[in-house]
C-alpha cells in the first residue's frame, strides 16, 4: 500500500472515530448529563430507569435523525458542488431545501395533509421543482450557470419561498404555531416514523451518489474536454440531479430546511482527501453526519435555558466559512 | 437627449425617460385617488378631493383624510424608497437580482427590528430605530468583509447573501423562541404591512427620502459611469470605491427607512428598476423613474391587499411576495427561451 493510500485510509478511519465520539457525546449531554458508561448501559435492550428513558426515549431519536439528515445534506452538497462545478453550491443556499419546506407547508396548511408519507413525497416534489427552477434561473442566455449567478438565483428563490411560507402561516394561530418550526431546521421531536418513511429514499440517494462519483470526476474536466475524451455525461448529470433531489427532499421532510451543512463539509473533505469525488462524496457524508450531530449537541450546551435549534447553529457556524470562501476567490465582473 | 439648465446646474434628460416619468406620475396620482375613494365605504371623486383638503363632512374627513390618506402617502413614499434603493443596488452590483432584499440588508433590518420587538419589548417606534440600525450594521459588516483591495461588486453580493442566510436563521430562531402571540405579531411585521400607518410614519420616510434625494443628486453621474467595468470607470477619473461606499450608504439608508416603517416588503426593490429599464430603454440607473415605478407598484399592491380579500385585509407583503414570485418565474422563462434559441 502506498503512503498516500494509507493516509486516506487514516482520514476515513479518523472520520469514523470522530463520528462515534460525537454520537456518544450527543447521547451524554443535555439538561441531565449522563456518563459514557451509563450511556452504554442505557442502550442495552434490557435497561430500564431514568437514564434509559432519557437516552433511548429522547436523545437516541434526535441523534439518529441528525446522522441521517446530516449525511444526506453533506452528500447533496458535495454532489451539487461537483455537478455545477461551483464551490458556493449548497442545497440550503440555493433554495432547494426551502422548496421542500414550502411544499410540505402547503400540504398541511392548504390541504390539511399531516400524513407523514404524503409529506415526504411533497418534500421531494418541492425539492425537485426548486432545483430545476434555480438552475434555469441561474443559467445565463448562452453560458452555463456561474457560481455567482446561481447563488443569487438561489437567494431570490429562497426569499420568494419564505415569504410564501410566512403568508400561509398568517392564516390562523394553529397552523402558524406548527409552521414556525418548519422555517428553521431542527432534529428534535420530528418522529421516528417520519424518519423511517424518508430513510429508503435517502439510502437510494446515497447509493446513486456513490455510483456517479466517477462520472463527476469527468464533469470536473469541463464539457469540452469530457466530450473530447468520448465521455457521455448526460445520463450521469440526470442521475446526480435525481440523487440531490432524493437526499434534500427526504432529509428536509424529516428535519426541516438546513443551510450551510452541504456547503461547509465538502470543502473540509476536499482539503483532507483531494479533489477525487470517489472519496470526497462519501467522506462528506460521514463528516456532515458528525457535524450535524455536533451542532445539535452544541445547541443544547450553549444556552442554559431553552435549546438552540441545530439549524441555527449550522447557519451561524457555516456563514463565516462561506464569506471566507467568497473573499478568497478572485471574482470577475462577468461571472 | 435634452439639456435642462438652471443657472450653473444642468441635467441631461433622455426624452423617453422624461415621457415615461410623466406618465408614471399621472398614473400614480390616479392610483392614489382610486385608493382614497374605493373601499367598503366608497366615495365619489369630488368628495375625495374635498376631504383631502379638509372640507368634507366629518365622516369623509375621518375615513379619507385621517385613515386612507396617510396610509396611501406612506405606501407611495415607501415605494419610492424601495424603488430608488433597488435601482442603486442593481446598478452597483450590475445584476438584476442584486437588490437589497436579496442581498441581506432587508434581512439585517428585520433582525434589528425583531431584537427590539421580541427581546427588548420595545414600542413600534423603537422597532423602526432597531430596523435602521440593523440594516446599517449589516451593510457595514458586508462592506467591510467584501473590501479586499477594493470592493468587487460580486463579492459584495455574495458576502451579503451569506450573511443574510445566517441572519435569516437567527430571525427564525428569535421567532421560534418567542411566545406564540408575540411571535405571530413579529411574523406579521416580517411580511411587510401598511395597515394603520399614520402621518408620523409618513414624516419619517419623507425625511429619509429628502436626505436620500440629496445624496442621489451627488451620485447620479458617477453611478451611471460605474456601470462600465472598473477599469473603464477608473479611466473616466472615477473613484469607484468611494462611489460605491456612498451609493451603498444611500441605498441602505433608503431601504432601512422603508423597512422601519412598513416592514421588509419583498420584491418592490427587485422589480421596480427592472420595469424601469424595460419602459425607458435607457442605460444607467434612472433612479427617478425607478422610484416612481416603486411607488405605483406599492400603492396598487396595497389597494389590492386592502380591498380584494374583504372582509379580511392581507398584509401587502404577501401580495408583493407572490407577485415577485410570478415575476421571477417570468424572468426564468425568458432566460430559458433565450437559452434554447
Amino acid at each position: 500500500m502506498r503512503p498516500s493510500h494509507l493516509r486516506r485510509l487514516g482520514v476515513f478511519a479518523g472520520a469514523v472515530v470522530v463520528l462515534g465520539v460525537v454520537v456518544v457525546l450527543s447521547l451524554m449531554v443535555g439538561r441531565q448529563s449522563i456518563s459514557p458508561v451509563d450511556v452504554i448501559h442505557a442502550l442495552m435492550p434490557s435497561a430500564t430507569g431514568d437514564n434509559a428513558d432519557i437516552v433511548r426515549g429522547l436523545r437516541l431519536e434526535r441523534t439518529i435523525i441528525g446522522l441521517v439528515a446530516g449525511a444526506a445534506f453533506g452528500g447533496a452538497g458535495a454532489l451539487m458542488q461537483a455537478l455545477t462545478r461551483n464551490p458556493l453550491a449548497d442545497p440550503g443556499l440555493l433554495g432547494v431545501n426551502a422548496g421542500a419546506a414550502a411544499a410540505v407547508v402547503t400540504g398541511f396548511a392548504v390541504f390539511g395533509v399531516t400524513n407523514g408519507f404524503a409529506q415526504t413525497w411533497l418534500g421531494l416534489a418541492g425539492a425537485a421543482i426548486a432545483s430545476v427552477a434555480v438552475y434555469l434561473l441561474g443559467s445565463g442566455s448562452r453560458s452555463a450557470a456561474t457560481p455567482a449567478r446561481l447563488a443569487l438565483a438561489g437567494a431570490a428563490l429562497t426569499a420568494v419561498l419564505f415569504s410564501y411560507i410566512t403568508a400561509l402561516s398568517m392564516r390562523d394561530q394553529d397552523s402558524y404555531n406548527e409552521m414556525r418550526f418548519w422555517v428553521v431546521g431542527s432534529v428534535v421531536n420530528r418522529g421516528m416514523d417520519r424518519l423511517l418513511l424518508a430513510l429508503p429514499l435517502i439510502l437510494a440517494g446515497i447509493v446513486i451518489a456513490l455510483l456517479v462519483t466517477r462520472a463527476l470526476n469527468a464533469i470536473a474536466f469541463g464539457d469540452d474536454t469530457s466530450k473530447a475524451l468520448g465521455l457521455g455525461l448526460g445520463k450521469a448529470r440526470v442521475a446526480t440531479a435525481i440523487a440531490i433531489t432524493l437526499l434534500c427532499g427526504a432529509a428536509t421532510s424529516v428535519a426541516g430546511p438546513f443551510v450551510f451543512v452541504g456547503l461547509a463539509v465538502p470543502h473540509v473533505a476536499r482539503i483532507l482527501v483531494g479533489a477525487d469525488q470517489r472519496r470526497v462524496v462519501p467522506l462528506s457524508m460521514l463528516l456532515a453526519a458528525a457535524f450535524m450531530v455536533l451542532c445539535d449537541t452544541l445547541g443544547r450546551i450553549v444556552s442554559s435555558g431553552a435549546e438552540i435549534e441545530a439549524g441555527a447553529v449550522t447557519a451561524i457556524l457555516g456563514a463565516p466559512l462561506f464569506i471566507a470562501l467568497v473573499r478568497r476567490r478572485t471574482l470577475t465582473a462577468t461571472s | 437627449m435634452t439639456l435642462l439648465k438652471a443657472g450653473p446646474y444642468s441635467v441631461r434628460v433622455n426624452h423617453r425617460s422624461l415621457i415615461v416619468g410623466v406618465v408614471l406620475l399621472v398614473l400614480l396620482v390616479a392610483a392614489l385617488l382610486v385608493t382614497l375613494s374605493a373601499g367598503t365605504n366608497a366615495f365619489p371623486m369630488d368628495r375625495v378631493v374635498a376631504a383631502v383638503f379638509g372640507s368634507g363632512t366629518p365622516a369623509e374627513n375621518l375615513i379619507i383624510g385621517e385613515l386612507r390618506l396617510p396610509r396611501a402617502v406612506v405606501a407611495a413614499l415607501v415605494g419610492i424608497a424601495f424603488g430608488v434603493s433597488g435601482g442603486i443596488f442593481q446598478s452597483i452590483t450590475r445584476n438584476p437580482l442584486g437588490s437589497p432584499d436579496v442581498v441581506g440588508f432587508g434581512i439585517g433590518a428585520s433582525t434589528g427590528a425583531l431584537v427590539v420587538l421580541l427581546i427588548l419589548k420595545g414600542s413600534l417606534a423603537a422597532t423602526s430605530i432597531g430596523a435602521v440600525v440593523g440594516g446599517a450594521v449589516t451593510a457595514a459588516i458586508v462592506f467591510a468583509l467584501s473590501s479586499r483591495g477594493g470592493v468587487a461588486p460580486l463579492r459584495l453580493v455574495l458576502v451579503g447573501i451569506g450573511l443574510g442566510a445566517a441572519l435569516n436563521s437567527l430571525n427564525s430562531l428569535l421567532i421560534v423562541r418567542a411566545q406564540v402571540y408575540d411571535a405571530q405579531s413579529a411574523s406579521a411585521w416580517l411580511v411587510g404591512n401598511l395597515v394603520g400607518r399614520d402621518w408620523d410614519e409618513a414624516r419619517l420616510v419623507g425625511g429619509i427620502l429628502v436626505a436620500g434625494f440629496v445624496l442621489c443628486l451627488v451620485l447620479h453621474r458617477p453611478l451611471s459611469l460605474s456601470e462600465f467595468s472598473d477599469e473603464r470607470s477608473a479611466s473616466f477619473g472615477l473613484s469607484t470605491d468611494r462611489t460605491r461606499l456612498l451609493a451603498v450608504g444611500t441605498g441602505v439608508l433608503l431601504a432601512s427607512g422603508a423597512v422601519a416603517v412598513a416592514g421588509p416588503i419583498q420584491f418592490i426593490a427587485l422589480t421596480a428598476p427592472q420595469v424601469t429599464k424595460r419602459l425607458t430603454g435607457a442605460p444607467g440607473p434612472n433612479l427617478v423613474v425607478s422610484g416612481l415605478t416603486g411607488a405605483l407598484l406599492l400603492v396598487l399592491a396595497d389597494l389590492a391587499a386592502r380591498e380584494a380579500f374583504q372582509p379580511r385585509q392581507l398584509p401587502v407583503g404577501v401580495l408583493t411576495g407572490l407577485v415577485g414570485g410570478a415575476y421571477l418565474a417570468w424572468l426564468l422563462g425568458r432566460e430559458w427561451r433565450k437559452g434554447r434559441a
